[in-house]
């Protein structure tokens, strides 16, 4: 059957590139990726849908060594701020999971990955934060 | 004193570990039992009994204590609350007493985890028809720790360590490593422990890292324990014997939060500003200044997270937690002794009896009767926890004057 599903759904696929899209409320703006019942800032309770932008830049880090099993290890976990507003989990990849290689505040990119595959031939597409080359270079 | 004080006026734990051969309400039990004795009382006194277990929290573990050592019929309340299990007990009894609903009541934290290996962290759930399909709160159709990130708690404390460090100067691994080695050197001193080992600072550093900048002995481990307090009222410390009165220790702020919206904190536990609303409200109660303090027990699950809350406690300079542990003040001969039991990195971290434990450790302290590892001439400390999710404790307890 084949076809692609993000891994989460506030991982949107179908625009033009992958981003992340967060409920915002209407009344204080602040964002949230999960399901909302109220705005735990505000109390409001209506939302708007606010895709957030890809770039950002490492706020903290870790690099996992051991973790639950079927979880492979080393990997870089990371906290990032993205540039415009929205804080965000994710792995960092394409680099080296060294305490030398990745770097606090470091730029950073949204990317996706393939993270699995039912048993149907649907792709679960997950993102993940890379070295972002080219604001490197200007910061 | 005044009318609406309490007091603590009976403590004790049970030495933290594994007990195989025993359950949760043997531990609880032993614990009761020799909190009751401390404050010579009996469960006849009590008015409310408050149980923190978290492993077991649908199991009426307050009940099941009450039924090896007095059922008396008094009001039982079992309390949970991730890590601050112990001290929300312990704020149960406090609240009790100063409501006037009793005047006299025990607090018991127990847990038995075992080796229970890493929390937090989920495992991939493994469906006999593996079709994806959008589940939870995220829509995710399959387990995402280690794919967007870590939610293990050694990574959690680690990220939020390595915060710090983003935002501050003078603050690295070997810093982190430092808290690490000061308390596994304290808690030699320590016979209740559940270990009784120091390493160098290089051992710690050179350790399995578990989730960088944490290391194997820069992280708690699980185990079983219990520990319990008994308290009283200002009224009715009064009534009893001078013995008891003179051994008595203030409660003279229980303060508890939880965590305030931040932007970051719905996708990293916030562990900052919980702590220090607790801190600030708790000294503002007390009357207290952090220069006050002889002692400092806090919530030490991962060396990164002692370091946190230095800063957050407000026993360092605002973002120099780096020097201050540079500087060995945390140390036990240092300036302003911080987690002389060991911490739970040595001492243990059985979930719901630390919040009781590190009243047990103050408390004693402030009596003078802490042995090879008092701090000589404690009359004022505090009592920090903080579980994710986030509930965060304080108690500031003072020697009776």
């Amino acid at each position: 059957m084949g076809g692609r599903i993000p891994l989460v759904d506030y991982l949107a696929l179908d625009g033009d590139e992958p981003r992340l899209v967060a409920n915002a409320c209407d009344g204080c703006g602040a964002v949230y990726f999960d399901r909302r019942n109220a705005c735990a800032r505000c109390s409001g309770t209506s939302f708007a849908k606010k895709p957030l932008a890809t770039e950002g830049s490492v706020r903290a880090f870790t690099i996992v060594k051991r973790a639950a099993p079927g979880v492979p290890v080393p990997y870089v976990s990371a906290v990032v701020d993205l540039d415009g507003g929205g804080t965000v989990k994710a792995n960092v990849v394409g680099t080296d999971p060294t305490p030398e290689t990745v770097r606090l505040g470091m730029p950073v990119r949204l990317v996706t990955f393939p993270a699995g595959t039912d048993d149907e031939g649907t792709e679960a597409v997950a993102f993940g934060f890379a070295p972002n080359a080219a604001k490197e270079e200007t910061s | 004193m005044s009318s609406d004080d309490v007091w603590i006026i009976g403590v004790s734990m049970t030495k933290f570990g594994r007990y195989p051969g025993r359950d949760v309400v043997d531990l609880g039990s032993e614990a009761a039992l020799a909190a009751l004795a401390d404050a010579s009382m009996s469960m006849a006194d009590m008015q409310i009994l408050a149980s923190g277990n978290l492993y077991e929290s649908n199991a009426m573990v307050g009940q099941r204590i009450q039924k090896q050592i007095g059922q008396t019929g008094i009001p039982v309340y079992n309390v949970a609350n991730a890590c601050a299990t112990g001290a929300t007990a312990v704020r149960v009894v406090y609240l009790a007493i100063k409501a006037g609903e009793a005047d006299c009541g025990i607090a018991v934290g127990s847990e038995m985890m075992g080796k229970a290996g890493l929390l937090g962290g989920g495992g991939r759930a493994r469906e006999e028809k593996h079709v994806f399909e959008p589940n939870g709160r995220y829509g995710a159709v399959m387990g995402t720790d280690g794919i967007l990130g870590t939610n293990a708690m050694p990574g959690v404390f680690a990220t939020a360590g390595m915060e710090y460090a983003n935002r501050n100067d003078g603050v690295g691994f070997e810093q982190f490593a430092k808290v690490a080695e000061k308390n596994h050197a304290h808690s030699v001193l320590n016979p209740l422990a559940q270990y009784q080992k120091a390493f160098s600072l290089e051992e710690v550093m050179n350790a399995e890292v578990v989730s960088y900048p944490n290391t194997l002995l820069m992280c708690c481990p699980t185990g079983d324990g219990a520990a319990a307090a008994v308290m009283v009222s200002d009224t009715k410390l009064r009534t009893l014997p001078l013995d008891v009165q003179k051994r008595a220790v203030k409660v003279s702020a229980s303060v508890m939060t939880s965590d305030p919206w931040t932007e970051s904190g719905q996708v990293q536990p916030d562990v900052n500003t919980l702590t220090r609303n607790a801190a600030d409200k708790a000294y503002e109660v007390a009357g207290v200044d952090p220069q006050d303090l002889d002692l400092v027990e806090l919530h030490d699950c991962f060396a990164t997270a002692e370091l946190l809350h230095y800063d957050n406690l407000r026993l360092c300079e605002p973002g120099g937690a780096g020097d201050f542990i540079d500087s060995g003040a945390p140390r036990r001969d240092g300036r302003l002794p911080v987690n002389v039991s060991g911490g739970l990195i040595s001492k243990g971290h059985p979930l719901g009896a630390t919040g009781v434990a590190n009243i047990f450790e103050v408390t004693t302290h402030l009596r003078g009767e802490a042995g090879d590892r008092q701090i000589e001439g404690a009359k004022v400390g505090m009592t920090h926890v903080i579980g994710l999710g986030s509930a965060c404790a304080i108690h500031i307890l003072e020697k009776a004057v």
